[in-house]
């Protein structure tokens, strides 16, 4: 446990993605099997604990430790875990403490009997010292939460072997932990493992912004045109009676989707959009967002929230594998397969067809209803490459809308960017009580060059009214026009509105506070007020 | 029949005022918060050593300390004491006893007709290879500092604490470690602990530490080779920089590079006060006693009575109270709880 919770414990500290793939790797590599197995299945949320760990351990307290200097303590600590953790009264002293490895503490937890688990957990809180005990609760209690995807816990581990990541996805759900084969194969001691016709994932196609300049060499002609979906990416793999849904980055997302999953009785690899239709039409973003990150799904969500998946691409099918051919022959080969099969809660991405590129731009220009992020357009000759390859598939977003606001908070980033106020909470003038005020619309981090983000950080500096902590208020002085997806009504900020991806479109130091935009011109820009 | 012997409460002739606590049959105040005719002062941290006393007792390490901080208001009149040298001033007799906590500090013990009472000051009893290690005084009324008075403070081995920070540096050998430390104690410390891992490397120090290193050199603390970072002419990669904690992440490291920040404190047990600092490598060392030390100290002093000053106070009075003593808070003023 002691590396294991050394590494928790640095990850929770590291803001940077290279340092946390420099403290990943180092452990994967200086720790042994199945230990190291163990905690890729924690990282990657893999560990599902199902024990009442959080009621066991408040009665081991209360039988340990005096009551009022433990509520005293979690006041201070303001988590009970961590307080549990850090006040843990010790029976052994460093030295004659009885050693506890994190694979003993896995296979344990899979095939534990409830009842065993008051005594076995004060053992273990007995063997470890207080950062173990902090990490084994939180491995105990659910998430991790120390800032490293499952995404980034591959990563680390492919480098070892020196291998991109995406052949780590594709073998990865053919895997069990403690993931030995893996280890094996990466470090050279043994044959890449076979997935043998398992639902496993394979690394999905992205696409490329289009740039103004890429229009000149294109030929509307080699392309196929088809919406882009406000949904998230997805992929649904089938094969021999099961069905898995995966996301972008591979993560195993079914759990939250059975109403899609049980009609997946095919074999196949298929590329689409997940959303929630209902009646036929797309739902709101907000309505897919309902749906994510759960567990589990209540049959009222599925009902109030049905899923639904719009195909645009087929990898496999009933055993051939489709990626070599052109992007033309395989959509031809999934209308074929989708008119015979039809499942259940699917359908396929309408194609566009225009004459040319003035069509395309007004095709573009109202593409600005509530499911359409903008248009894609995919090379009618492009087989099936994994990542982000050049010139294959283009996103062309709809163009952003944008409004001028005035400067209120700066933060300071973490990271690199500690030392620099680079998080920018923004307002907008409203009239509240016959008083014309700012109220705060949104925040961003990003858009800005390095230069000016030194500039931003001088001002910043030299306006300051109010301090709290990383937190500075400043003078209403800084126009900064903000560039955004969309905006919606929202009950959660002052203003009654949230933006999506908001970001720095360039800093006007040409115009002052009182000519920046009203409140009541964003909500105008709200599609569908609700 | 038996003797009754009638104890005159501690508070007839020991109890705190504006100024801070006062010893009324002596004369003189512990650590004053403002000027006062006569202070005797238990170390030369910047809230417990004020300016603009008229006369000062204190050790000659922190009469030092004072000097070099505090020049001219170091006070008028100052009068050196060594540790364990009694010294009768009117009815009662002032000895300093180490306390473990700098170089310098000291518990005062007072005696006043057949009571003791012995203020802590701050104190630790880890060793520390920079100061006089903790004398233990059995007394009637112990008065105690409660910076780290909760359950949740038990400070890792510093030897622990020394070993990460190396892992770390060998871990990320293109980045500068920045460690934010308190410039007085904690710094030298810090520096004698990573001499004793063997660490025989250039430390290198922000400027407000250089006449500290220096000072403490001269009273015979061996540091090595320390140099400022303002000699230094590259941006220090792979190198240790020790500077105050409010340098940490601010404009003064934008000179390094890019810097793993570390601090050193007792405060770094809590992740929520990490967090806070918006620190990548909490490293628990503390001059101060945790916990377990608290009560083991309440327990070997054998003393009656518990004042707890600046911390922590409620937890400590209740377990003072739980183990058989009387027990109070005392809210003194002018302390800085965050001072580690």
């Amino acid at each position: 446990m002691k590396a294991f919770a050394e590494l928790l414990d640095r990850l929770v500290y590291t803001p940077q993605r290279n340092a946390k793939l420099k403290l990943l790797k180092d452990y994967f590599q200086t720790t042994v099997d199945p230990d190291r197995g163990y905690a890729l299945a924690a990282l990657t949320d893999s560990l599902a604990v199902r024990l009442p760990v959080r009621r066991t351990i408040m009665q081991l307290m209360e039988q340990r430790f005096d009551t009022e200097l433990f509520r005293m303590s979690r006041d201070y600590v303001g988590d009970t875990a961590e307080t549990v953790a850090l006040v843990w009264p010790e029976r052994f002293d460093a030295a004659s403490r009885p050693a506890l490895r994190l694979g003993e503490v896995a296979e344990q937890i899979r095939m534990m009997d409830r009842a065993r688990l008051p005594e076995q957990l004060e053992d273990w809180l007995d063997r470890l010292d207080a950062t173990e005990r902090w990490a084994l609760l939180k491995l105990l209690t659910g998430a991790l939460r120390v800032g490293v995807s499952a995404r980034l816990a591959k990563t680390a581990v492919a480098e070892l072997g020196g291998r991109p990541v995406n052949e780590v996805e594709e073998v990865w759900h053919g895997l069990s932990m403690p993931y030995e084969t893996l280890f094996a194969w990466l470090e050279g001691t043994s044959p890449k493992p076979d997935s043998a016709g398992a639902p496993v994932f394979r690394p999905p196609m992205l696409a490329q912004p289009i740039e103004d300049s890429d229009w000149a060499s294109l030929d509307l002609a080699d392309f196929a045109i088809e919406w882009k979906w406000d949904g998230i990416r997805v992929q649904i793999a089938a094969a021999r009676g099961e069905a898995r849904l995966y996301s972008r980055t591979g993560d195993d997302i079914g759990m939250a989707f059975p109403d899609v999953l049980v009609h997946a009785r095919f074999d196949a690899v298929l590329d689409g959009e997940l959303l929630v239709v209902r009646d036929g039409a797309v739902a709101p973003f907000n309505d897919l967002q309902q749906r994510l990150n759960r567990r589990q799904v209540t049959k009222r969500m599925m009902a109030d929230f049905p899923a639904h998946i719009r195909l645009y691409d087929a990898l496999l099918m009933d055993g051939e594998d489709l990626r070599e051919l052109p992007f033309a022959e395989r959509r031809r080969r999934l209308e074929a397969w989708h008119a015979e099969k039809r499942p259940a809660m699917t359908d396929l991405s309408e194609q566009l067809h225009v004459a040319s590129k003035l069509d395309l731009d007004a095709l573009w220009a109202g593409a600005r209803s509530e499911e359409i992020e903008g248009l894609m357009l995919k090379r009618l000759a492009s087989p099936y490459l994994a990542g982000r390859p050049k010139g294959h598939w283009f996103k062309w977003k709809r163009a952003p809308l944008s409004v001028d606001c005035v400067l209120m908070y700066a933060q300071r980033g973490s990271g690199r960017r500690s030392s620099y106020y680079s998080d920018y909470t923004f307002g907008l003038w409203t009239e509240t009580d016959g008083r014309n005020e700012l109220v705060p619309v949104g925040k961003a981090y990003s858009g800005y060059s390095d230069a000016e983000l030194i500039e931003l950080d001088r001002w910043i500096r030299g306006h300051t009214t109010e301090r709290f902590g990383p937190v500075r208020a400043v003078e209403p002085g800084l126009v900064l026009e903000v560039l955004f997806d969309d905006v919606q009504r929202s009950s959660r900020h002052k203003s009654g509105v949230a933006m999506r991806f908001p970001r720095i479109a360039r800093i006007r130091w040409d115009k002052l506070a009182g000519d920046a935009d009203r409140l009541e011109r964003l909500i105008t820009l709200i599609k569908s007020p609700l | 029949m038996a003797t009754i012997r009638i104890q005159t409460p501690f508070e007839s002739w020991l109890r705190p005022d504006a100024a801070g606590l006062c010893c009324v049959p002596g004369g003189f105040h512990i650590d004053p918060a403002r000027p006062v005719e006569r202070a005797v002062v238990t170390h030369g941290h910047s809230d417990h050593a004020r300016p603009g006393h008229n006369a000062v007792l204190a050790t000659p390490e922190t009469l030092a300390i004072m000097q070099t901080r505090l020049g001219d208001g170091a006070g008028r009149n100052r009068q050196a004491l060594l540790y364990g040298a009694p010294l009768t001033i009117g009815d009662v007799t002032v000895t300093l006893r180490p306390a473990g906590h700098i170089l310098g500090s000291a518990q005062i013990v007072i005696d006043y007709r057949g009571q003791r009472a012995v203020v802590t000051g701050d104190y630790k009893r880890r060793t520390d290879p920079t100061c006089a290690p903790f004398e233990l005084v059995t007394c009637d009324l112990l008065v105690t500092e409660a910076t780290f008075g909760l359950p949740v403070f038990r400070h890792e081995p510093d030897t622990r604490e020394i070993a990460r920070l190396l892992a770390s540096l060998a871990a990320f050998p293109e980045r500068t470690h920045q460690v934010g430390v308190y410039g007085l104690g904690k710094c030298q410390r810090l520096i004698a602990l990573l001499r004793r891992a063997g660490y025989d490397r250039t430390i290198w120090l922000h400027g407000a530490m250089v006449q500290l290193c220096a000072l403490y050199e001269n009273l015979g603390v061996r540091l090595g080779d320390v140099r400022p970072v303002s000699a230094a002419s590259t941006s220090l990669a792979g190198e240790l920089v020790l500077s105050p904690p409010s340098a940490l992440g601010d404009r003064w490291s934008r000179r390094l590079a890019d810097p793993v920040t570390a601090f050193a404190s007792g405060w770094m047990r809590v992740r929520g006060r990490a967090r806070q600092r918006g620190v990548e490598l909490p490293l628990i060392i503390s001059d101060h006693v945790d916990w377990p030390e608290i009560i083991q100290t309440i327990d070997e002093t054998a003393a009656g009575e518990i004042w707890v000053t600046h911390g922590r106070e409620e937890a400590v009075v209740y377990q003072a109270r739980k183990m058989g003593r009387r027990a109070r808070a005392l809210a003194l003023i002018g302390r800085e709880d965050e001072a580690e």
